[in-house]
């Protein structure tokens, strides 16, 4: 016992080094890109802040994300919801075929998922300028409503998705819920929106989350295909305004971090854990 | 008696369960279908381009391994090569340092500072792409607050090099790191660590001998999952270097939009698939290794 009390007291000062330094290496950036934001050579400066609403492209980009965002999650949650619960109550075989389907995202980065998407989009004007599909193709490109990026951003999210639903479903007795509304003459659309649903309320919000903050962050695909939601704007004013887009990052990051924060109390003592590239 | 009962019980489950497969199947059908289209056929089309050559005189199209090859060659394999070095560099260092950042406060006696850490890591570790970028810019880039303070650039410092763009990648790989490695870390046992002290073991043969060989295949995990973090990280680099460091995922990028020549979106897609069979590979190994570890961890 001595022993054992003696080789925690002599690991500390190692532990306490550790700690400082990690304290000062992720505290460090965060504050100095605040003192960048409101410094004006001699004297404290609120410019940069006072002046991101008025901002050419603010509101726009701003919206434009939060959109995308609100049909992402919807989309994600209306394609996934039923099919997890589905599976849960049989189907063996398909569950492991959604759990292959959801996590093959993980394989395809997001730069590589976009060449292929440009490639496929390419295709409306050189093959199927003829065909109905091409109507389909030229609408979700739309430049005040780019649906082509809810395609994506449902995609990309399907891992985070399945595997916070995957949690969710594992602490429910989904079957014997079921069966209960369903005995006492629910139908199906019932038994899952009142029944099933409301067991699943901390699942469904730690997938709402993971999915905004996916969207309001996404760069890659939406800045390839020539958009321009929230992420692609900061870079855009940047070369002008180089203060303003520190100022909006601080920002931006500040949102981010409060709803991961309300998630991480919302789930309860568990942290938002990301497992996957 | 007792066994005629249960009997009883199942059959009307049992019919019960027959009547309802119709709608398992048809509430998964939309997901598949959809996927199907999104994601398979991209994916489809990424395949096929990588290995279609059009020639620029007549238009005509034939399929070779010429896009794949000059894909794995000057520029290209240079960019390929940076990516593989900056990732494996950067998931190294993140690797040791989230060990010993998980160690001092899973072993820590203050609950709240392992909730704090463990919180604030779940938040860093999606603290990606253009926010990062552009706080690391305003701290140590040419006008960062640190640089003109601290005399950075008369030290020689780079923030738009190799080096610097490991330092950027740490900031969410390290948390990540920590949240992959904490439960491998909470899983050994008190009683492990006693048994080795009561045989006279010292502090550093503990880790060596016993620490260490039931976290390996977690730590090895863990890399695996940041090198594929750092290897698909573009907004990140796209936002801070422009092209200073060569990068796969840059080089794309600029082939994509026809920045460099006309003609090159096929090897643009070629390279793609490199990272595809990369990021592939990544997951082949952690998924196993991640498999045994939660074995031995449970």
């Amino acid at each position: 016992m001595a022993r054992l009390t003696f080789s925690r007291t002599r690991f500390r000062p190692g532990r306490g080094l550790v700690l400082a330094a990690a304290a000062v290496y992720f505290l460090v950036p965060l504050a100095a890109s605040v003192v960048f934001s409101v410094d004006s050579g001699d004297h404290v400066t609120f410019g940069a802040y006072s002046q991101i609403v008025g901002t050419e492209g603010f509101t726009d980009s701003l919206l434009l994300s939060l959109e995308l965002a609100v049909t992402t999650i919807v989309l994600v949650l209306l394609l996934m919801v039923p099919a997890m619960v589905a599976l849960r109550l049989g189907a063996p075989k398909l569950r492991s075929v959604v759990a292959v389907v959801c996590s093959l995202p993980l394989v395809v980065p997001p730069i590589a998922f976009v060449a292929g998407i440009s490639t496929v989009l390419k295709w409306g004007p050189e093959y199927l300028s003829r065909t109905p599909l091409f109507q389909t193709i030229v609408a979700i490109q739309n430049e005040n409503y780019p649906f082509v990026l809810v395609l994506a951003y449902v995609v990309m999210a399907l891992p985070f998705v399945y595997q916070a639903l995957d949690a969710g479903l594992r602490a429910v007795d989904v079957r014997t819920l079921v069966e209960a509304a369903r005995s006492c003459g629910a139908s199906w659309p019932q038994a899952l929106v009142r029944a099933v649903l409301p067991n699943l309320r901390g699942a469904l919000l730690n997938a709402s989350f993971l999915t905004l903050a996916l969207v309001l962050g996404e760069f890659t695909v939406s800045h390839l295909l020539g958009y321009q939601p929230f992420a692609v704007w900061i870079v855009d004013i940047s070369g002008a305004q180089a203060q303003m887009s520190v100022a909006v990052s601080v920002l931006s990051l500040l949102v981010t971090w409060v709803l991961l924060l309300a998630l991480a109390a919302v789930g309860g003592r568990r942290t938002p854990s990301r497992t996957a590239p | 008696m007792t066994t005629a009962l249960p009997r009883v019980d199942v059959a009307p489950v049992a019919s019960a369960k027959r009547r309802r497969r119709a709608p398992g199947w048809l509430a998964v059908v939309p997901l598949l279908a959809f996927t199907a289209i999104t994601f398979g056929l991209p994916a489809l089309a990424m395949l096929n381009g990588a290995f279609t050559v059009k020639d620029q005189a007549t238009g005509a199209t034939s399929y070779s391994g010429e896009n794949l090859s000059s894909s794995l060659q000057g520029a290209y394999l240079t960019a390929l090569l940076g990516s593989v070095k900056l990732s494996a560099v950067s998931a190294a260092i993140a690797t040791l340092f989230g060990l010993l950042l998980a160690q001092a406060v899973v072993t820590s006696r203050f609950r709240f500072l392992r909730e704090a850490v463990l919180t604030a890591s779940g938040v860093l570790a999606n603290f990606g792409g253009v926010p990062l970028a552009f706080a690391f810019v305003a701290t140590l880039g040419n006008s960062g607050v640190l640089t003109g303070r601290l005399g950075l650039k008369d030290a020689g410092f780079d923030l738009y090099s190799f080096w610097g763009l490991t330092l950027v990648y740490l900031y969410f790989l390290v948390p990540l790191m920590v949240l992959t490695i904490t439960p491998a870390l909470e899983g050994l046992r008190a009683q492990w660590r006693e048994a080795a002290q009561n045989n006279g073991a010292t502090h550093g043969q503990y880790w060596r001998h016993v620490a260490l060989p039931v976290l390996t295949p977690s730590l090895l995990g863990g890399f695996v999952l940041l090198f594929g973090s750092a290897f698909a990280a573009y907004a990140t680099a796209a936002a801070m270097v422009g092209s200073t460091v060569p990068l796969v995922t840059l080089q794309i990028a600029d082939a994509l939009s026809g920045n460099v020549l006309v003609g090159q979106e096929n090897v643009a897609l070629a390279l793609s698939l490199d990272m595809v069979v990369v990021a592939g590979l990544v997951m082949a190994v952690y998924l196993p290794l991640q498999r045994r570890s939660s074995r031995w961890l449970a």
